[in-house]
């Protein structure tokens, strides 16, 4: 095993990674920006050292600045977390050119799964099932109308090298696939670099729903469970569950050996997740896309499973054995809900940044907080929203989901507004209640 | 006259109109962006701009002033 690690990360998944890293006895070296020096996770690093300016270009995403700190603080592997530069190949070559230890998959795996329609191509290829969708990028607006009417309205447009459902929209007819292409492509050039568009069957009624992979150093690869990521606005996750109550078990068992294929297609290792959309009227789904780093959501999986998935990161990168018994399949233990604590307004979820005055985490059986702030701390406008992961486990969904409505009214954050409000209406929402839900929920709720 | 504030901090992405252009109700003036969300700020009154406060790059605070339309 290594001795020490650089998180390139920040807020409550750098700290979340910090905390397994000295559980291990690995010297944890944290990074920071001007603004997020007085963060908890900067305080629990072992080492802490300073990046750069606030905005990520001269800071979480600037890689020579990141090697230049794993080099002079002698790290010797580095864990990206998710966003930044997690899904970098660049990056990740740059980590191993370096001689250091890379904690995610082999960048070859990253460059594949990174580009949307390399990664359906590659999935119908090894059987896993795809919507009708684009097989190359799509060059403008008149070639998407044209390969629109082969695939049938309503049609989903996505930036290729995309994700966090920037800049994506439905289509319903010519007009607004025109206005869509050209929202995508700006947005896709300004935030991925790449203007790549592709076209994809849009489903109105779906569940997304993903599979938790582990791709173990011996070759094989294993699914945790799946995750039910069907609460979302404007195409971003707000509340996720496990197991999904929309999934049965016939379906479960195709969909984690689909998602086990789809790893040993890329040669997966490390923690990975099958992103999936299952479509309520046939109870059929379609791979999605595949994320190649550690998911927000995982510690659901945590709490079911009672692995910790940042141990297993490790473990695999350093080439041993997981602390788990891996040839047997792993079976999950009652029900655990994620909610999003985002620092936005819980009617439009306009973001609200600002100093946080007052802080005070829920706790109680079976409650989890994976906070990226305190009281004092301030949420700037350079990041994205999250304040927190406010994790629920029962032993059934009845019971997490009584857990969670009493951990929501005991959240206290004042300050920035928050979306504790939402989520407490989503906790006392019959659609939620029943399980029977959607990714249309959300906007039905605003729309009532 | 009619001020247009913004709702919270955020950075002027893009500054689609100039003094003296004429708007009408809910055309897109500027847009922010804060904690990577896009947020387009809407004339919500026809009229001309007839003053603009702030430029491509700007930091705005919450409650600042965009621009006046008379």
């Amino acid at each position: 095993m290594f001795d020490s690690v650089l998180i390139a990360n920040r807020g409550e998944i750098a700290r979340r990674v910090i905390r397994t890293a000295r559980r291990m006895g690995l010297k944890a070296i944290a990074v920071y920006s001007d603004v997020d020096a007085d963060l908890p996770y900067v305080r629990e690093a072992d080492e802490a050292v300073y990046l750069g300016e606030p905005a990520p270009a001269q800071s979480y995403l600037d890689s020579t600045l990141l090697l230049d700190v794993a080099r002079s603080t002698g790290a010797a592997a580095v864990h990206p977390g998710y966003g930044f530069l997690a899904e970098s190949a660049g990056f990740a070559q740059a980590v191993i050119g370096a001689g250091l230890i890379w904690v995610g998959p082999d960048p070859a795996a990253i460059e594949q799964m990174g580009d949307k329609i390399r990664a359906r191509n590659l999935m119908a290829a090894a059987g896993v099932p795809v919507a009708p969708g684009s097989a190359a990028p799509v060059a403008d607006a008149d070639a998407a109308v044209a390969e629109a009417s082969l695939i049938g309205y309503p049609v989903m447009v996505k930036a290729a090298a995309g994700g966090g459902g920037i800049g994506m929209s439905a289509a319903f007819d010519d007009a607004a696939l025109r206005k869509a292409f050209d929202t995508a492509r700006s947005r896709a050039e300004r935030f991925f670099g790449s203007p790549e568009i592709l076209l994809e069957r849009y489903l109105p009624r779906a569940r997304h729903v993903e599979v938790q992979i582990l791709g173990l150093p011996d070759g094989r690869v294993v699914a945790l469970g799946e995750r039910d990521c069907s609460v979302q606005r404007r195409h971003q996750k707000v509340a996720e569950e496990t197991p999904s109550p929309g999934v049965s078990p016939d379906l479960r068992a195709r969909m984690l050996a689909a998602a086990v294929r789809a790893g040993e297609a890329v040669g997966y290792q490390g923690a990975g997740t099958v992103e999936c959309l299952v479509d309520t009227e046939t109870g059929e789904f379609v791979f999605l896309e595949m994320n190649t780093r550690l998911q927000v959501e995982h510690p659901v999986t945590e709490l079911v499973t009672g692995i910790d998935l940042v141990e297993q990161q490790f473990l695999i990168a350093a080439g041993s054995t997981v602390t788990f018994d891996a040839s047997a399949p792993v079976v999950p233990t009652g029900h655990a809900l994620e909610l999003r604590v985002y620092a936005e307004d819980p009617k439009r979820f306009l973001p609200s940044p600002g100093p946080i005055t007052a802080w005070s985490e829920p706790a109680g059986p079976g409650v989890r907080v994976d906070a990226g702030y305190a009281a004092g701390t301030t949420v700037t406008p350079f990041y994205d929203p999250l304040l927190a992961k406010l994790c629920v486990a029962g032993a059934t969904r009845e019971e997490a989901l009584a857990r969670a409505r009493a951990a929501v009214a005991e959240f206290r954050v004042e300050g920035p507004k928050t979306n504790l409000p939402f989520h407490a209406e989503l906790l006392d929402n019959a659609e939620f209640v029943s399980g029977d839900y959607d990714t249309g929920l959300v906007s039905r709720m605003r729309q009532s | 006259m009619a001020e247009v504030r913004a709702e919270m901090v955020a950075n002027v992405w893009k500054v689609l109109v100039s003094e003296g252009d004429h708007v009408e109700d809910g055309d897109t003036l500027v847009i922010l962006e804060s904690m990577k969300m896009e947020i387009p700020v809407l004339a919500e009154t026809a009229g001309v701009i007839s003053k603009l406060h702030v430029a491509e790059g700007d930091v705005v605070q919450e409650d600042e002033l965009i621009a006046e339309i008379s």
